[in-house]
């Protein structure tokens, strides 16, 4: 049928371009500007609506969604109140560079600027939070913008597009013909890197004693993860991940040396510190990976490989620019670096891995197996091993989000996903919901915090309503950690407001929503709890683990500091 | 230092608030920002002036460019070109004091485009430097207002955007 030219009204419009370009799923919630649509998603059964339970839950769980299926994430809310609710989800998106896709009523365009019931400038709010938006004034235009907000979002550096929508739009009619492609003068995304400065790499790159790569969200984003293993496998350097490149390199690989950053790896860090090449690959040279920028990898010519230039140059100067996809870059690489006339010299490099295994010997990650209140690395660890590191796994922001990092090792992309560049609180469950909802048969794991998990626990609603059985691993310490860790280093132990005096129940809780829940407050009965809630396969298992409250997440770099000053724990200091 | 960046962008709502956006997002100077619709109507030419070191201009241009409905960017200072701005300035003109800016009017090469029996308003054009030498000429006391359109700029030669 495809290009049948029937007149359609603007509703009918929306659902059919939603379907001409693949989208299966929704995650909304309704009101009085988007009701011709909800109308019109009534009458149909392609693509399926899930109804979250607050707008926040609903930009979330499209974002995990895209996350760990790498297509876009997208969300139908109402005018006014229900997209300034979006925001924060926009925002996370945005900073993770996550393709999302957001539709917003509006009010009638005759009266935008009036100040109508439930009228918000949506464009204006959401504009320094999205990759671009859209204002549709016309039904004409209605299946073109659609069409040019996908492709946005999903090309080049990823990231949310909003599309406002007038409900007069959604009511109007007009001839439907859902573009096949699009152009846009103003927006030609950068696919290939430039073969000089990719050769130029190459040199380089051979040429380097004590190398190290540096990975990040960006080899997951262009499903890059092939060529990363090809190109580090076929120098046998060492490679670090940052907190959102997780999977993108399997971490139980012997070249894998940890995650880098403030609680990354100490031989990770130290590598970074003294390494005399730095590979780049995807990662933005986030200031919680860098440190202090002074002290950042004194000795290193660094080749930053990235598909958005203004990453390149921001905050550290790089020697070798590569401005391309990074997919596509590392294959050229790869192609390059076989035919050159050097090969890898192992030899060479024996001495810069001799002294890495040093750092590793150093044990950073140890913690108190043995202790009986429960440590919440421990949980982490029988959640990986229970699941043998195939679970998708997210979380919320915290010292949790520090040890589910540290402590389950992902083997391949898109399994970790977690808030990594805006920190939002909040995120756990709903993408978990939004992964579950992509991957029913997979097992999905929400590793978070009390104080987390509180700030969208409605969408446990959502989660029965939809049969979504995620598990929810609830480190339960009686604190906003993270906040009690900073107060305890730097405030001298003065915990302002990062105390939860009045917790609920958790059990009572889960249970009125009409889920499973378990209370494990002893080390010994962590593996069985966690077996027999991973059994249950078609139930959502919230497990309030009572853990450790003084627990820290070690190694740490202070800010201010260079990344070879880790703290590791209090009693194991480094000279 | 001192650099005029002309873009070319999307003749469209909102793309104008993108570009003053991203500058007060990530903190970037404008010290002035002209734009109007150029010969093609969907498409607006927008000149900006602007300051920083090597790296802050750097990134600016890369996020204009970023910017979706940004088609491109140059930056005029990095070779030679003509930047022009218009001002109109009012002021009192009454007794001696009438005769002494009709004339500094004609040595800047200004027009008289108004005229009471105590004002003259006057059209300028010229580099920022020239019209502020102008201003710098006549006495504060007698200026009532001034307009300054802000700078346009153009490249030399055949060179075009
Ligand atoms: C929406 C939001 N508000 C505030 C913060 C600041 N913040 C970072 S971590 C944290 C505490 C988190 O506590 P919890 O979820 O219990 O996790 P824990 O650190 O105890 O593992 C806070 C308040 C944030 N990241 N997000």
């Amino acid at each position: 049928m495809g290009k049948s030219k029937e007149i359609l009204r603007g509703a009918e419009i929306f659902i059919r371009s939603l379907k001409d370009e693949g989208v299966k799923h929704l995650f909304g919630y309704p009101g009085g500007a988007v009701l011709h649509i909800y109308d019109e998603l009534y009458k149909q059964t392609d693509i399926e609506h899930i109804l979250v339970r607050h707008e926040q839950g609903a930009a979330h769980a499209a974002d995990g969604y895209a996350r760990a299926t790498g297509k876009p994430g997208v969300v139908l809310v109402t005018s006014g109140p229900g997209v300034t609710n979006t925001v924060t989800g926009i925002a996370t998106a945005y900073m993770d560079s996550i393709p999302l896709v957001v539709f917003s009523g509006q009010v009638p365009t005759k009266l935008i600027g009036n100040d109508a019931f439930q009228e918000v400038d949506a464009v204006g709010i959401t504009r320094p939070c999205v990759k671009h938006n859209f204002l549709v004034k016309d039904v004409k235009e209605l299946a073109s913008t659609i069409k040019k907000a996908f492709y946005v979002a999903m090309s080049g550096r990823p990231g949310p597009v909003l599309v406002d929508i007038p409900k007069d739009v959604t009511a109007d009619s007009c001839e439907y013909e859902y573009p096949e492609t699009v152009d846009m003068r103003s927006y030609r995304p950068v696919v290939k890197g430039h073969p000089g400065q990719i050769r130029r790499a190459a040199e380089l790159i051979l040429s380097a004693n004590k190398p190290m790569i540096y990975s990040g969200g960006g080899v997951i984003l262009s499903e890059a993860s092939e060529e990363l293993i090809e190109f580090t496998r076929y120098l046998g350097y060492p490679i670090t991940n940052t907190l959102m490149g997780l999977g993108g390199y399997p971490a139980t690989d012997k070249q894998f040396i940890g995650m880098l950053g403030m609680h990354g790896t100490y031989e990770a860090n130290m590598a970074m510190h003294h390494c005399d090449v730095l590979i780049a690959i995807g990662a933005r040279f986030d200031d919680r990976v860098t440190g202090d920028l002074e002290k950042f990898c004194p000795y290193a010519k660094i080749i930053h490989i990235d598909v958005d230039p203004s990453s390149i140059s921001k905050n550290v100067p790089v020697d070798i620019p590569i401005v391309g996809d990074v997919k596509h870059v590392l294959k050229d690489l790869n192609a390059i670096l076989r035919d050159h006339k050097s090969k890898p010299d192992a030899a060479a490099i024996k001495p810069w891995w001799d002294q890495i295994k040093e750092w590793q010997g150093i044990d950073c990650l140890k913690y108190d197996r043995k202790s009986k209140i429960i440590k919440p690395q421990y949980v982490v660890e029988k959640l990986y091993e229970l699941t043998k590191g195939d679970a998708y796994v997210t979380s919320d922001v915290g010292q949790h989000q520090m040890w589910a990092a540290q402590f389950y090792k992902f083997d391949k992309p898109r399994r970790w996903i977690n808030s990594g560049g805006l920190g939002t609180m909040g995120f756990g469950l709903p993408a978990a919901m939004g992964v579950k909802k992509a991957f029913p048969d997979a097992i999905v794991a929400c590793i978070t915090g009390e104080a987390s998990l509180v700030m969208c626990i409605q969408e446990l609603s959502t989660c029965l309503q939809y049969g979504l059985p995620v598990k929810i691993i609830n480190l339960n310490n009686r604190y906003m950690g993270m906040v009690r860790q900073w107060q305890e280093f730097f405030y001298a132990g003065r915990y302002s407001h990062s105390y939860m005096d009045a917790l609920p129940d958790f059990v009572k809780l889960a249970e009125s929503f009409g889920h499973v829940v378990m209370l494990v407050d002893k080390t010994s009965d962590v593996e069985g709890a966690l077996k027999e809630a991973l059994a249950m396969k078609d139930k959502l298992v919230l497990m309030d683990f009572i853990t450790d409250q003084t627990e820290n997440v070690y190694p740490m770099i202070a800010s201010g500091k260079g990344q070879h000053e880790m703290h590791l724990s209090p009693e194991r200091e480094l000279a | 230092m001192r650099h005029i960046l002309s873009l070319l962008l999307e003749n469209e709502a909102g793309a104008l608030s993108r570009v003053s956006g991203l500058f007060s997002a990530r903190g970037f100077n404008i010290e002035s920002l002209t734009v109007a619709p150029t010969e093609d109507p969907t498409i607006s030419r927008m000149t900006l002036v602007t300051s920083g070191s090597d790296e802050i201009i750097e990134q600016i241009t890369k996020h204009l460019n970023k910017l979706v409905d940004v088609i491109k960017v140059i930056d005029l200072s990095e070779s030679k070109h003509i930047e022009r701005e218009l001002m109109l300035i009012k002021v009192h003109a009454k007794g001696t004091a009438r005769e002494e800016i009709k004339r500094l009017n004609d040595i800047f090469r200004g027009r008289i485009i108004d005229v009471t029996d105590s004002t003259y308003t006057v059209e300028m054009t010229g580099t920022g430097d020239k019209l502020d030498a102008f201003i710098g000429s006549l006495d504060e006391k007698e200026i009532l207002e001034v307009v300054r359109s802000g700078v346009s700029g153009i490249s030399r030669g055949e060179k075009a955007i």
